[in-house]
Order: structure tokens, then C-alpha cells, then sequence
């Protein structure tokens, strides 16, 4: 198999491929497989074990990493429930809220940029007779809270907003959100999967009623993830939707994924010591990034909030060369695009589209998620390759050519196919 | 998505990039997809009016790597070729030069529309029969 050329040298220190992709998942941190090895083996024992040492001791391994990751969100280690990922616990806190509230009312808020484990269990729900609002987003990706407040109406029970966007890295409001949901007596769940230890998060400053969150985002393991579950003021209640042995205060039955969680423990407890250093660190390389390719390329443009992001996050749409194309040049590179061609459903990004970009623009959209693992020659060599890649490109592209013969795009009649 | 070596060829070094002067007599263009849908091509012929043979062949294309391709390869092999010679290739063929994937038979579908769309052009042009019917076609696509 041949490969694309490049004129962009390799800088040493850098192997290749680069790994830049890091909210579709990150690398296990070394410190965290080194805390997960010994319970694949000598330390094997069932957590709910009581009789012996072997459950003991596995046991005492899992009450560490449910305060561990308690500490990271301001709650308290009761209030942490284990689950096989944050698509389950996304599942369970809506699913269970709508089932255990479902007397109180039968209307349910989210927002039309979520992940789909809730958008889809949303749907689902509403095949069931409950009543959801998808609220929408402005420009910058941030709901409005006056459109949020119109939504609430005595039947809501529940508002679930995520906390940071998977493919722009938008922060939510989520403080304000909470806030509000608080004065109305209605629950708030956020799927904060992206944003568990890498911005603050404080569940009691924020009135966070439920949270979502997974391992693998955070240099943990994957298969493993968790739900908080506040226990007073409120006390929220949730159906459990796994029956089965009662394990985690009845609200998800089944066998503890023991080394899992340890290595979630162990990644949330290196996310608190270290958050703060690696924000800065990651916000550093992201606006090197960024300014190198504005340095260098017109039609350029970041698309969702840059104030409310997360510090590893840099979407940006390469406008008139098309997403896939942009990702065959830069093939030693791990990023993602909006674009359709490179999605099973052949339909760009629904997540730029509610930003009301335009299908070209999302077409164009490349995502870089910078991790603790990235350097600045990383960097660096990325910049100079998506520039090198977009430049070829552009000397293909039509619409470059017309656009810079002054033709507005816009008022061409295009034979849609 | 794994790329053919035949298409990664034409992304690298992509033949006949370049555009021709639309406003001759000589010069037929085709401006086919749309942006919102993340394929367009434009290609250009210039044919010798005595022998109707496209003597020169031109492209870009904005789309995907399969896209980019299937355009390059269209402008290599009308090259040389008469006007209804070159309406004679299909789709089909450049998949099977390319060994597309099912998911990228529309870029050669897109461009077949493109050789048929800048011979009609050129046809209209020169008030050559069948121009309607082969512009009218690529409309309706």
C-alpha cells in the first residue's frame, strides 16, 4: 500500500502515528495500569465477598477509588454508583429518573447537541408517553437560559445538559443550570464525561444532582464508569434498570469490575492532583496550534465557544477542502472530522449543524483533542502538516479557486445529488 | 478507511489540475455536486472543432480522496478521445479502475456526470444535436 507523500519533516522526539483524538478515548496512564495490575491477579477476590480476605481486601480496594473519585467532584463516596461506562449511566440516571418520577411528571429538557446515549434514550422514552424538550443551542454551542426556563413547566422532572461537547468542547453552563433546576425542584443530571478532570467540576457548588462519567476519558480503563447519585437535599432516587444481585445500593446489580475501578480511582486521583498544571499545559499547546494554523491559512475558522472550551479542544473547519480528504494527507495523525464521508449515516456532523454551520462548512471541520501525552513537537509537526495537506488541497478545490476570484458561492445554482 | 494505491496515487499526484478558458468556443465546462453535500468537480474540456477529439482536459475537485480521484482519472482517459468516445465511459468503469468501496460509488458516478455535463456544455455551445437531452440528464441527477 502506498502512502501520501509529505514534504513536512519528522521532528525527533516524534514517532509516528501521533495520537490527537483524545475525546474519543485517551491513553491508560502508566501510574494507573501500575495500580490496576495486581487485582487481575494475586488480588482477584468479589468485592461483595464478605466472609473472607479476598473479598475484603478487593472491597477495600473499591471504597479507595469510590473516594477517590468522590474528592475529584465534591461529593461523598456513598454517593458514587460503578458502572460498565458513561453510555450506562447516562441510561440509568434518565431511564431510572423517568421510571422513579414518573407520578411527579413526565417531561424531561435535554439539548440538541448531546451524545447520543442520551439523545437516543430520549427518544425511547418518548415512545413510552414522556414528553421531551430538545432545547436548541446558539452559535457559540451554549443553550440560552431563558430558553430554558420557558421549556420548565410543573410536569418537568428532569433537565439533562452535558457538561463539555464531545466534538467542540463547549462548556455548558452547567453552575447556572444547576442553579435554576434547584429553584424549580427539578432534578439535573449532566453527562460530564468530557469535562470529569479537566475543568472543575463540584457537584454541591454546582448543584449537580446526577453526573455521568468514564474512565477511558481520563487515562483510565475502558468498560468502566460511574454515576453520581446525590443523596440529600435532594435525595434523588433512581429504578434500577439491571436486576440482579442488588449490588450499589440496589441501583445497578452485577459483579464489581474490580481492577476497572481501580484504575478509574487511580485516574481521578492523578486528575486532582494535577488538573490545574495540565489545563494550562494543554490550553498552551491548543492556542500554539491554533495560531500556527491562522498564521498560515485563510478560510480558517473555529467553530463553537473559545471563552466556554475545553482546554484540550480545537475544532476548526478548513473551509472549501472537504474533511476526509484532509484526514487522507494527514494519516500519521489521529483526529477526527465532522465530515460526512468519513460517518456511517453519510450526513455531516449534527453537532456543528446546530451551531448553524453550514453542511460545507462541517464538512470541512477537523477535531484535534490534545492530551497529557502530547508535546509541543507534536504539535508542532500536526501544524505543519495540516498546513502542507490544506495548501495541496486548496490547489484542487473549485470553490477556492472561485472564491478567490471574488464569486460568492452562495448564489450558484448547485445540482444537489 | 483503507484507499487503493491507485487512488492514493491520484491525491498525490493528481493529473490535469488546472482550469481552461470557459468563455471559448473551444471549451466545454461541467460544474457538478454541491458544497453542502461534499463533492464538487468541475471539468473542462477544449475539443478541435475539425476532428472533435478533446485535445486538453482540466479539473478540481473539492471531496473526498475517492472524489479527487475519480475526477483525475476522468480527465486521463478523455484525453485523446472523441466527444462520443468519451461519453462512452461509465461510472462502473472508473470504480473498477479505482477498486472503490460501495460507499464511494457516487464520486464516480459524480464524475461521469462531470464528463457528460462539459461535452454538453461544449455541444451547446457549438449547437450540437443532443445537447438538451445530455445537459437535461445531468440536471435531473
Amino acid at each position: 500500500m502506498s502512502t501520501v507523500t509529505s514534504h513536512v519533516e519528522v521532528p525527533a522526539g516524534v514517532s509516528l502515528p501521533i495520537y490527537m483524538d483524545n475525546h474519543a478515548t485517551s491513553p491508560l496512564d502508566p501510574r494507573v495500569l501500575e495500580a490496576m495490575l495486581p487485582y487481575f491477579t494475586s488480588k482477584f477476590g468479589n468485592a461483595a465477598s464478605r466472609n473472607h480476605s479476598f473479598g475484603w481486601e478487593a472491597e477495600q480496594a473499591v471504597e479507595t477509588a469510590r473516594e477517590q473519585i468522590a474528592r475529584l467532584i465534591g461529593a461523598s463516596a456513598k454517593e458514587i454508583i460503578f458502572t460498565s461506562g458513561a453510555t450506562e449511566s447516562n441510561n440509568l440516571a434518565i431511564k431510572g429518573i423517568a421510571e422513579m418520577y414518573r407520578e411527579r411528571g413526565n417531561h424531561i429538557i435535554t439539548q440538541v447537541t448531546e451524545h447520543k446515549a442520551i439523545l437516543d434514550t430520549c427518544k425511547r422514552l418518548e415512545k413510552h408517553g414522556y414528553r421531551v424538550t430538545y432545547l436548541p443551542v446558539k452559535a457559540d454551542g451554549l443553550i440560552d437560559m431563558d430558553d430554558l426556563k420557558r421549556a420548565m413547566d410543573e410536569k418537568t422532572i428532569l433537565v439533562s445538559i452535558m457538561a463539555a461537547n464531545n466534538e467542540t468542547g463547549v462548556l455548558q453552563p452547567i453552575a447556572e443550570i444547576g442553579k435554576l433546576c434547584h429553584q424549580k425542584g427539578v432534578l439535573f443530571h449532566t453527562d460530564a464525561v468530557q469535562a470529569v478532570g479537566k475543568v472543575p467540576i463540584n457537584v454541591i457548588a454546582d448543584n449537580i444532582d446526577v453526573l455521568s462519567l468514564s474512565g477511558h476519558k481520563l487515562y483510565g480503563p475502558k468498560g468502566v464508569g460511574a454515576l453520581y447519585v446525590r443523596r440529600r437535599n435532594p435525595r434523588v432516587q433512581i429504578a434500577a434498570q439491571i436486576d440482579g444481585g442488588g449490588h450499589e445500593r440496589g441501583m445497578r446489580s452485577g459483579t464489581l469490575n474490580v481492577p476497572g475501578i481501580v484504575g478509574l480511582g487511580k485516574a481521578c486521583q492523578i486528575a486532582f492532583e494535577e488538573m490545574d498544571s495540565e489545563a494550562a499545559y494543554l490550553r498552551g499547546l491548543r492556542d500554539r496550534l491554533r495560531n500556527k494554523l491562522e498564521s498560515e491559512l485563510d478560510y480558517v475558522q473555529v467553530n463553537g465557544s473559545w471563552e466556554h472550551r475545553l482546554p484540550g479542544n480545537l475544532n476548526m473547519s478548513f473551509v472549501y477542502v472537504e474533511g476526509e480528504s484532509l484526514l487522507m494527507g494527514i494519516n500519521d495523525v489521529a483526529v477526527s472530522s465532522g465530515s460526512a464521508c468519513t460517518s456511517a449515516t453519510l450526513e455531516p456532523s449534527y453537532v456543528l449543524k446546530a451551531l448553524g454551520l453550514g453542511d460545507d462548512v462541517a464538512h470541512s471541520s477537523i477535531r484535534f483533542g490534545l492530551g497529557r501525552f502530547n508535546t509541543q513537537a507534536e504539535v508542532d509537526y500536526v501544524a505543519a502538516k495540516v498546513i502542507d495537506i490544506v495548501k495541496h488541497l486548496r490547489e484542487l478545490s473549485p470553490l477556492y479557486e472561485m472564491v478567490k476570484e471574488g464569486i460568492d458561492l452562495t448564489k450558484i445554482q448547485w445540482a444537489a445529488h | 478507511m483503507a484507499y487503493s494505491d491507485k487512488v492514493i496515487d491520484h491525491y498525490n499526484n493528481p493529473r490535469n489540475v488546472g482550469q481552461l478558458d470557459k468563455s471559448s468556443t473551444e471549451v466545454g465546462t461541467g460544474l457538478v455536486g454541491a458544497p453542502e453535500c461534499g463533492d464538487v468537480m468541475r471539468l473542462q474540456i477544449r475539443v478541435n472543432p475539425e476532428t472533435q477529439v478533446i485535445e486538453e482536459a482540466k479539473f478540481k475537485t473539492f471531496g473526498c480522496g475517492s472524489a479527487i480521484a475519480s475526477s483525475s482519472l476522468a480527465t486521463e482517459w478523455i484525453k485523446g478521445r472523441t466527444v462520443d468516445d468519451a461519453l462512452a465511459i461509465k461510472n462502473t468503469d472508473i470504480v473498477k479502475e479505482l477498486s472503490l468501496p460501495p460507499v464511494k460509488i457516487h464520486c464516480s458516478v459524480l464524475a461521469e456526470d462531470a464528463i457528460r455535463a462539459a461535452i454538453g456544455d461544449w455541444k451547446k455551445k457549438n449547437s450540437v444535436a443532443e445537447a438538451a437531452e445530455v445537459t437535461a440528464a445531468t440536471a435531473a441527477h
